[in-house]
């Protein structure tokens, strides 16, 4: 994506964002758009560390449910306004991010994978059996709805514009990040550790930088899910969630913003468009997963390309 | 006294199946540097299978448990020629997410089969259980341990004494150069993936009896059975058998004297514990390999 036009595709997406707000007035719809919202924020930080710092992580729900737990305790237990409960939800998730990526992140490959599947397992775990302070397998009920001053973001129309905001300014944000000198630190961690150890680079410091960065947006997606809900359990936050989230980057392909947005897209529509099959949803929902990466590793966006200059390949030669 | 004994007792059997599965994880991870998600839904195969055949088709104990393990090692040998090799660049994320994608699948065609209920089976002998100073040890432990200790010999003698099964090592130590002195890789894959799926099988087809068997049984025991593969360090076969039993025995003590809500948490803080301190595992050799 060419930098010049960057300013056109921005100011393109916010015209949408109030094109589709203005125009869609079913519940339904615009409940389904926030979600796509959410998971599209959550794409994007594991973005940042696996599609960019090439670093896989296999439990970054445990820092969504941090996100919601820090602010549904916060806001229901203690009655604390949502508002200030906010920086509590994305700090804590970005100190524990902190604390448990400066031994995990010295690993790498299926090793790295590990280490995160057993970090957020052990989140999940704590989220279902502290029940005096998370109300255990059943959750927290009662979360108020998020309010700035006078604001409050109680429809579900204010909610889509809310959430859209962020999801453009988050996307507005990793890409400064990554046009900066250090988002080509991060590349060239992704292409090969020790030779960007080699020419200067603070690899492990900034791989830490990047896995707190990721776990404070991710954070940022929980405590924007945990306001819209208003009912949070552990069930949103396990093992399944994390992998969900991995397979949103990957199939709408890594190391591409765009690509985030899409695969989010897809996963939050494809479990919708396959209550059609009711019983058989799991099955075709494994099938399309494994076929997808079957036939298009690099995922759909960059998949089509592919399968078509093959084509073209082939049809030359003839 | 007694208690601890008792605790070490559902330790060990608990330990045995982790150990079996662990086996499984370990034994494909060797042959195709491969991690299968999907593995602990073929443990779920291999106990509905059992719980069909004989509570179902009325089959007795001993062909139904061989036919269970034939059946759901055709399906892995199945699962490999579909879903792994057609993969063109086998990147280990996509590998993660086909394999779990497979999970998924298995998991639906699960309950499309058997359903939400759970189901359970009477133990393969119906002896009462056994009396060891004040501690009681169910037959089907028994049972677990015999299988075991069973499989880890014929898995030995497999690996050590036959053609195929150093066909297989030579593969894990070094593909290009197995391949240059003739061995068959892409046979030796598929063998690898029935091997594992008909492990997975042994550890459902035997603890069938001792828990009730759901579509759902899967995930939770194939990712305890990565753990207990991981603590006894991936691809070595005597430590699957030691992690996998280490972790039993120390889920049972934690259960026992710390907290029995925690204890799908051992396993994870076992794991977490092992990758910083040695990763890997306490019987692994190999370097730490990145992508």
């Amino acid at each position: 994506m060419n930098d010049k036009y960057l300013p056109a595709i921005y100011t393109a997406f916010a015209l949408g964002i109030a094109f589709l707000g203005w125009r869609i007035d079913n519940a339904y719809y615009l409940q389904l758009l926030i979600f796509i919202g959410l998971n599209t924020l959550l794409a994007l930080s594991l973005n940042m560390l696996m599609g960019y710092a090439g670093q896989i992580s296999l439990g970054h729900a445990a820092f969504y449910g941090i996100g919601a737990y820090v602010t549904a305790i916060l806001t229901t237990t203690y009655q604390i306004p949502p508002v200030l409960a906010l920086p509590a939800a994305v700090g804590a998730a970005m100190v524990i991010a902190w604390i448990v990526g400066m031994p995990t992140l010295r690993l790498s490959g299926y090793y790295l994978g590990m280490g995160t599947l057993g970090f957020g397992m052990i989140v999940h775990i704590v989220l279902r059996e502290w029940s005096s302070v998370t109300g255990g397998a059943s959750g927290l009920v009662g979360i108020p709805p998020l309010s700035v001053g006078p604001v409050e973001f109680a429809s579900n129309k204010s909610y889509f514009f809310l959430v859209w905001a962020v999801v453009l300014a988050v996307i507005i944000f990793c890409r400064r990040i990554i046009d900066s000198r250090v988002g080509r630190a991060l590349c060239a961690i992704h292409d090969g550790e020790k030779a960007a150890a080699a020419v200067g680079v603070n690899t492990r410091r900034l791989k830490l930088q990047v896995f707190v960065l990721s776990a404070g947006i991710a954070a940022l997606a929980g405590f924007l899910y945990a306001h819209l809900v208003f009912f949070i359990s552990p069930g949103s936050f396990g093992f399944m969630a994390s992998i969900k989230i991995v397979t949103m980057v990957v199939i709408g392909g890594m190391a591409s913003i765009w690509g985030a947005l899409f695969g989010a897209s897809l996963l939050t529509l494809l479990p919708e468009w396959l209550h059609a099959f009711s019983e058989f949803e799991m099955v075709v929902y494994g099938l399309v997963l494994m076929v997808v990466m079957i036939f298009m590793p690099r995922g759909l966006t960059r998949g089509v390309v592919d399968i078509y200059e093959r084509y073209r390949k082939t049809h030359d030669r003839q | 006294m007694q208690e601890l004994l008792q605790y070490l007792f559902s330790g060990m059997t608990n330990g045995a199946v982790y150990a079996v599965i662990a086996l499984g994880f370990s034994m494909l991870y060797n042959s195709t540097d491969l991690i299968n998600f999907a593995h602990g839904e073929f443990v779920m195969l291999g106990a509905l299978c059992m719980v069909s055949l004989t509570a179902g088709a009325g089959i007795a104990l001993v062909p139904a448990f061989f036919v269970t393990v034939a059946v759901v090692a055709a399906a892995g040998m199945l699962f490999e020629r579909l879903a792994i090799r057609p993969v063109r660049n086998p990147q280990p994320v996509v590998l993660i997410i086909i394999t779990v994608g497979a999970s998924i699948f298995l998991r639906g065609t699960g309950m499309l089969i058997w359903g939400k209920d759970a189901h359970s089976i009477p133990p393969f002998l119906d002896i009462a259980p056994i009396d060891i100073a004040g501690a009681r040890l169910l037959a089907q432990s028994v049972w677990i341990l015999v299988i075991v200790t069973a499989l880890t010999a014929g898995l030995h003698l497999f690996y050590k004494k036959t053609l195929t099964g150093k066909a297989m090592t030579a593969c894990a130590v070094n593909k290009k150069g197995a391949w240059i002195v003739g061995i068959p890789f892409k046979w030796m894959v598929l063998l690898a993936f029935g091997l594992s799926t008909g492990l997975g099988a042994v550890a459902g087809a035997s603890i069938a009896p001792i828990t009730m068997s759901s579509y759902d049984m899967g995930t939770i025991l194939g990712l305890k059975g990565f753990c207990g593969a991981m603590l006894g360090g991936l691809g070595s076969l005597w430590g699957a058998i030691l992690g996998g039993f280490l972790l039993g025995i120390l889920e049972a003590m934690g259960v026992g004297f710390v907290s029995s809500g925690f204890k799908d948490a051992t396993a994870f803080l076992l794991l977490l514990l092992v990758l910083y301190v040695r990763p890997q595992g306490i019987l692994g050799t190999a370097e730490v390999k990145r992508f």
